[in-house]
């Protein structure tokens, strides 16, 4: 690790640590925020009791399905914008509008046509997610050098084998950093829903304790989500570096 | 065969206005022939149209009027069989190792496993790569990436070598190097090579002929023989000789680069005076 990693790693155990002693002197008071070392507890006993486990598969399997539609449906919607050039000048100012449309407050509307359960959530977090996609496929279709597309021509592919071995390699970089995206939207749309109204799941338990008062809980879980968004997009994060190294671009 | 591998005839390319601006006349009308195994180079201030000419050339660009023919067939608008063009920028693909560059274009074929290693491992040797087979591209210097293009040419076999200012980006040392093993390239294959430059030095070094551009629209002004021997290197720059092309080469081409800035002075003041 290198010195900015160590320095950084400093910063957040120091932040961490006057937390502690914040709270543990009583400068902030445990109705606010529980001591750091309550929340490890916290999530300890969630995790070792196993009484979230049903709430996290429903959390998981709505975010993975939205952010597989998000990915698959982005990826899928960009190749067809970039191919038609009218299409795109058309959808350019909606395309470039989209996510200052407040999603979250279609929610209500989604349950009352899709009904309280998984189905408005993924309809919710896939939205979120997808224009990620498409804006990240379109970016990246758009910065194919040009003299790749020649060589192409040079060796006389055709064009699918353009597509499939020059321009999505090519655009690969910028489709991973969508994927990346895509998978963070969807997970905020997902819990974000539960959050507000649901009968289950992760943002449903944070909500059902902050409304009980049971802030040692509340803050626990909140930590279990912030360790399974980091978990993942560290994992993607680490195979983009590899890439990027590999490339030169780094 | 006739004399005639590749030849242009009454080819000229014009790109249609875009916008505000005027059409460009680039290119022509020009007629001319490489002949079979010809070491051919062409120079010309910058901006009368060699790329343009090597476009045209390849198959890449349909000329506006004119046209061109490769090996007794004219050219449909698709770079035939036979033909290779090595790139001035990077044309190395960055997600492939330097051994799966060099195959991209012979897997594309159909050619068999054992025949696609034996060349490819040929051509990297022949370029000095043999020891960078698994390297990426980004961990090679811009003359090695110019290397493994050459070798993804070379593996395809053509019969006309295009090459667009390849050691443009190289530094002065690189370039005569690259240079001489152009020539090792060119005498091995037996190869057509057509060779743009802007390097009046490198032109008269490596060509047999040496077509000289005017300014836009780019047509030869003249042909230059040089009349060097096949087994030529680097070492005739120290002839007497050497010198007399070259200094032949710059007076043709002085009074046409000093044409060529005058039009981009023109057309830069005519902007001004749009502006104003």
């Amino acid at each position: 690790m290198g010195k900015a990693g160590l320095i950084r790693i400093a910063v957040i155990l120091a932040a961490v640590l006057a937390l502690e002693i914040a709270c543990r002197t009583g400068a902030v008071p445990p109705s606010a925020v529980v001591p750091p070392s309550a929340m490890l507890a916290s999530v300890y006993e969630i995790l070792t009791t196993g009484e979230i486990a049903h709430d996290l598969r429903l959390t998981l399997t709505a975010v993975v399905i939205a952010t597989i539609i998000a990915i698959v449906g982005g990826f899928f919607a960009g190749l067809i914008i970039h191919g038609l050039p009218r299409l795109r000048r058309t959808l350019a100012p909606l395309l470039a509008a989209y996510y200052a449309i407040p999603h979250l407050a279609f929610y209500p509307l989604l349950i009352v046509v899709f009904g309280l359960g998984l189905g408005p959530l993924i309809v919710l977090a896939s939205l979120l997610g997808i224009m990620a996609m498409i804006i990240a496929t379109l970016d990246g279709l758009d910065h194919v050098p040009r003299v790749l597309l020649r060589t192409a021509a040079v060796l006389r592919l055709n064009r699918w084998s353009e597509m499939m071995l020059v321009r999505l390699p090519a655009a690969f970089p910028h489709l991973l950093s969508g994927i990346k995206l895509a998978f963070s939207y969807a997970f905020i749309g997902v819990v974000a829903g539960e959050f507000i109204l649901s009968t289950a799941g992760l943002g449903h338990a944070i909500s059902f304790a902050y409304d009980n008062f049971q802030n040692r809980r509340m803050y626990g879980l909140i930590l279990i989500a912030i360790g399974l968004v980091t978990l993942v997009n560290t994992t993607l994060l680490v195979g983009e570096r590899r890439l990027l190294t590999r490339r030169g671009m780094r | 065969m006739t004399n005639e591998h590749v030849s242009f005839r009454d080819v000229e390319q014009v790109f249609p206005a875009r916008g505000k601006q005027d059409p460009v006349h680039a290119l022509g009308p020009i007629s001319f022939a490489i002949r079979p195994g010809e070491f051919f180079s062409v120079v010309g201030p910058s901006g009368c149209g060699k790329s343009t000419m090597l476009d045209v050339m390849s198959g890449l660009t349909r000329p506006t009027r004119g046209q061109v023919i490769f090996e007794g067939s004219p050219l449909d608008g698709t770079v035939p069989d036979g033909i290779g063009v090595v790139f001035q920028e990077d044309a190395s693909f960055p997600w492939l190792t330097v051994w799966d560059n060099v195959a991209f274009g012979l897997r594309r074929r159909g050619v068999d496993a054992a025949e696609i290693r034996r060349r490819v491992d040929y051509a990297l040797s022949f370029m000095g790569l043999a020891a960078f087979t698994k390297a990426y591209p980004s961990q090679l210097s811009g003359g090695m990436r110019q290397r493994v293009c050459i070798a993804r040419t070379l593996v395809m076999q053509p019969r006309l070598i295009l090459l667009d200012e390849p050691f443009g980006a190289l530094d002065q040392q690189t370039r005569l190097l690259m240079g001489d093993e152009l020539l090792r390239l060119w005498r091995e294959t037996g190869a057509t090579i057509m060779l743009i430059t802007h390097a009046l030095d490198e032109a008269n070094l490596l060509s047999d002929r040496i077509g000289v551009m005017s300014a836009r629209p780019g047509t030869f002004i003249s042909i230059v023989e040089t009349g060097w021997a096949k087994d030529r290197d680097s070492t005739l720059a120290e002839l007497p000789e050497f010198g007399a092309v070259s200094s032949r080469l710059w007076a043709l081409l002085r009074s046409e680069s000093m044409r060529a800035m005058g039009q981009h002075a023109a057309s830069r003041s005519s902007l001004a005076g749009k502006a104003a």
